[in-house]
């Protein structure tokens, strides 16, 4: 198992990058709503979170949490309209790409930032071989004659230990397995070295054993080039065995951040919470399982205040009014807790029980 | 052992499960009876041996060739107790959908006997046919496409009772539909409405209260919270024990989430390509697996919980699951295992106590197909 030590985590420098400092990507205030018949959707309503290289950072929500939405932001791969971003800043190296043009936008797109979809079949063209998919990459961004990049899609295929990668570059995709065709997908992301991958439920789609060969392979690769790594998953299972950091939605917002280790031990949101206890324990067998009440906000209208309320058992007349800010986390005394965050007017009582 | 060629694999791949006691029925009305029986809790209700499906594949659109089969369930026997929940896990394509559909009758056995309190319903048509679709009910996996939009709530919950009159007279339909919805926690009132205006959650409960209508004493759950959000599968996990107790049912329960699956199981079948690999109670699988595969599978899963994480073994499987269409011969794990050895591809290892755990009465000893079964220790999720 790779583990991920985030104090060899130093950005490597690169040419070029030497006065830009701070993290890696950082998503400020990030709105974005869908003008559907049905009214205006609300999908991701005011989400902060950063990421450094050589880091992961796992993004936890359940379906419709707004996890996808803002990756597709970040990757400015939204349709607009019926997608608009009325509020928000997504800064790479510290420049806002919502400013930046659709050129500049594209030029970093592949080569700067990659992202992972969770389907590969239906990412990958069907009619046109792995090998020459792969070698695009090369040929469009950096030039490369068609032989060169051949050369380049079979060391990516080795790399990402597709077995006898030169008799397969010319395979098409159906001719893969699904856990080979998702490290495909993770050649493909890697190709041009970004500085950032986004990985949207990589896994989700395979078995168990290929899962934890294709974390274990991302997380390899991403230790090795320093990468910083988004992990948009809703198991917490994934998240506890790769990720340095959690950030978790609820309906659109970022409800609570922490480094892995402390938010299993002490979360401080009731959401988090309700999460982690659910998870079925050998200790509670025969015992009814933890259960959160109720359904999933509907992002048509989400309730007035903190968006959890009507589910929550801590909830006070305060969250049916006023919306909790990510406010940072401290110990019982006041110390600083790095890191952590939580939008809940009660977290004292939620992490200090 | 002389060489086995494929074709001369036993198909008895599990010698030592419990007879089976066969009911000694020679009409209709004595089988009917016979399916009405009480079985006492901890008894044998479903009895599963040597059971068979194999897709033939074709080729050729007009002039259809058979040119081999995809032998989606090869050689499986189980029993499942009254009152108790077994466990069915492994990985996607191993034939655990394709197993719940024998025994519901919606697939053709290519060979082999599912005995129902003791008649082969394999072998059953009519009333007495009938009388089984009516004890064995199932609930799907998905509870977006297997409700019809176009029919409401009501309809879809009273819908068995169309095939099935007497358990509900068409006047006293409507209560006992309202009564359906309350057992599950839907507002009764909801009766009029339609599947898309429920949420995932919901519409699982829908399918549940469809699945309750008859009043049937084995109920098949292939996947019945995989397509929930998290929040929502704890849930249905509970209203489904519930149920369990309050009508007293057995429950064969799929799934691929092994903390689930071990939450709600009293014991745990492992299956592979066709075959069941392990099966025994759930500490026996989850805290004495002794097939590598089991024990792969264990240790693949992702434990949510930070700390356990630095402390384990994890094998990684190196490769994909083969084709069941040309399994490998011998053990079919053997592409996979780090243990393989020549014997593994001549013999296939059969699903029994391993002799050297035969005598002992530890927790390793249970039903296990491998011809190096032993005991490792890995840390895993459940
Ligand atoms: N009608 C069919 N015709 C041909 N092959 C089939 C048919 N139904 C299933 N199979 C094949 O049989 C094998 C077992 O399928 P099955 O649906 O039972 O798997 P499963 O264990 O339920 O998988 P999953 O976890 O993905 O639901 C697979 O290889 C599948 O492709
Ligand atoms: N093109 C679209 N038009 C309207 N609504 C959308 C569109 N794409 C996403 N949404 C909605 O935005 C919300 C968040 O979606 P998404 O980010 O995909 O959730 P997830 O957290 O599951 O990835 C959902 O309610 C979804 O239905
Ligand atoms: S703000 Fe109130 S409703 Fe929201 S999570 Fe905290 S206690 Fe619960
Ligand atoms: S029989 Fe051989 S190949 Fe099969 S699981 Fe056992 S050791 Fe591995
Ligand atoms: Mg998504
Ligand atoms: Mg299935």
């Amino acid at each position: 198992m790779t583990i991920i030590d985030p104090t060899d985590a130093v950005p490597a420098p690169r040419p070029g990058d030497a006065e830009k400092t701070g993290p890696l990507l950082e998503v400020r205030d990030l709105h974005v709503e869908f003008k559907t018949r049905e009214g205006v959707v609300r999908a991701v309503n005011g989400v902060n979170y950063s990421v450094n290289s050589g880091e992961t950072l796992a993004v936890l929500g359940e379906s419709g949490s707004g996890k996808s939405v803002t990756a597709q932001a970040i990757m400015g791969i939204l349709d607009m309209p019926p997608a608009s971003i009325p509020k928000g800043e997504i800064r790479f190296y510290g420049q806002d790409m919502l400013k930046m043009s659709a050129e500049e936008r594209r030029k970093l797109r592949g080569a700067r930032i990659a992202m992972i979809f969770q389907d590969a079949l239906s990412s990958l063209n069907p009619v046109l071989s792995v090998g020459f998919q792969l070698g695009e990459m090369f040929r469009v961004h950096q030039g490369l004659s068609r032989k060169e990049a051949k050369a380049k899609a079979i060391e990516l295929m080795d790399r990402v230990k597709i077995p006898a990668a030169a008799a397969r570059v010319n395979d098409y995709p159906h001719q893969f397995s699904g856990g080979m065709r998702q490290r495909i997908m993770i050649a493909m992301a890697l190709a041009l070295e970004p500085d950032l991958i986004i990985a949207d439920e990589p896994t989700t789609a395979l078995d168990v054993t290929v899962q934890a060969q294709v974390m274990d392979l991302l997380a390899e690769l991403q230790r090795e080039y320093r990468m910083g790594l988004i992990l948009i998953t809703h198991d917490l299972g994934v998240v506890a065995d790769v990720a340095d950091k959690i950030a978790v939605m609820y309906a659109g917002r970022i409800v609570e951040t922490a480094p892995v280790h402390e938010l299993y031990k002490r979360p401080a949101h009731p959401y988090t919470r309700g999460l982690l206890d659910s998870i079925p324990r050998l200790d509670q067998k025969g015992r009814e399982l933890y259960a959160i009440k109720g359904l999933p906000p509907n992002l048509l209208k989400v309730p007035s205040g903190c968006a959890f309320n009507p589910r929550c058992e801590k909830a006070q007349d305060i969250c049916r009014t006023e919306r909790p800010l990510l406010v940072p986390v401290t110990e019982r005394d006041g110390t600083e807790l790095p890191g952590r965050a939580s939008a809940c007017h009660f977290w004292k009582e939620t992490i200090h029980g | 052992m002389a060489e086995l060629t494929k074709a001369d694999e036993p198909t008895d791949a599990t010698p030592n499960v419990s007879e089976v006691d066969v009911a000694d029925v020679h009409s209709e009305e004595e089988a009917v009876a016979a399916l009405d029986a009480h079985v006492d809790r901890g008894e044998p209700i479903l009895q599963v041996r040597n059971l068979v499906k194999h897709f033939p594949l074709t080729q050729g659109i007009v002039i259809k060739r058979q040119i081999g089969a995809v032998k989606a369930v090869d050689g499986i026997s189980f029993d499942l107790y009254q009152g108790e929940t077994l466990g069915i896990v492994g990985e996607s394509g191993c034939g655990k959908s394709t197993v719940a559909k024998l025994l519901m009758n919606l697939e053709q056995a290519t060979a082999g006997e599912i005995f129902y309190k003791g008649q082969d319903i394999t072998k059953l048509s009519g009333k007495a046919l009938k009388a089984v679709r009516r004890n064995i009910q199932m609930i799907f996996q998905d509870p977006y496409t297997s409700l019809n939009p176009r029919m409401t709530v009501g309809d879809i919950i009273g819908e068995p009772f169309d095939i099935h009159p007497e358990v509900a007279p068409k006047g006293d339909r409507r209560r006992k539909v309202q009564e359906l919805l309350d057992v599950v926690g839907l507002n009764p009132e909801y009766i009029n409405r339609y599947p898309h205006q429920f949420s995932g959650g919901q519409r699982q409960r829908i399918g549940i209260a469809r699945g309750l209508a008859l009043n049937p004493e084995v109920i098949i759950c292939d996947e019945p919270v995989s397509a929930l959000d998290v929040s929502v599968q704890a849930q249905v996990i509970n209203l489904m024990e519930g149920l369990q107790d309050e009508f007293n049912l057995s429950y064969i329960f799929i799934a691929h989430d092994l903390s689930i699956v071990r939450h709600i199981s009293d014991r745990v079948g492992v299956m592979y390509l066709g075959k069941m690999a392990e099966i025994g109670t759930d500490e026996q699988i989850y805290d004495h697996p002794t097939h590598p595969y089991t024990q792969a599978l264990l240790s693949a899963v992702p434990v949510p919980d930070p700390d356990a994480r630095d402390h384990r073994e994890r094998i990684i499987l190196t490769g994909d699951v083969p084709s069941p269409a040309n399994p490998p011969s011998g053990c079919r794990f053997r592409t996979r295992c780090w243990k393989a050895q020549d014997k593994c591809a001549q013999e296939v290892p059969l699903l029994a106590v391993p002799e050297r755990f035969k005598s002992s009465d530890s927790p390793a000893a249970h039903e296990s197909a491998c011809h190096f079964a032993e005991e490792k220790d890995v840390v895993h999720a459940g």
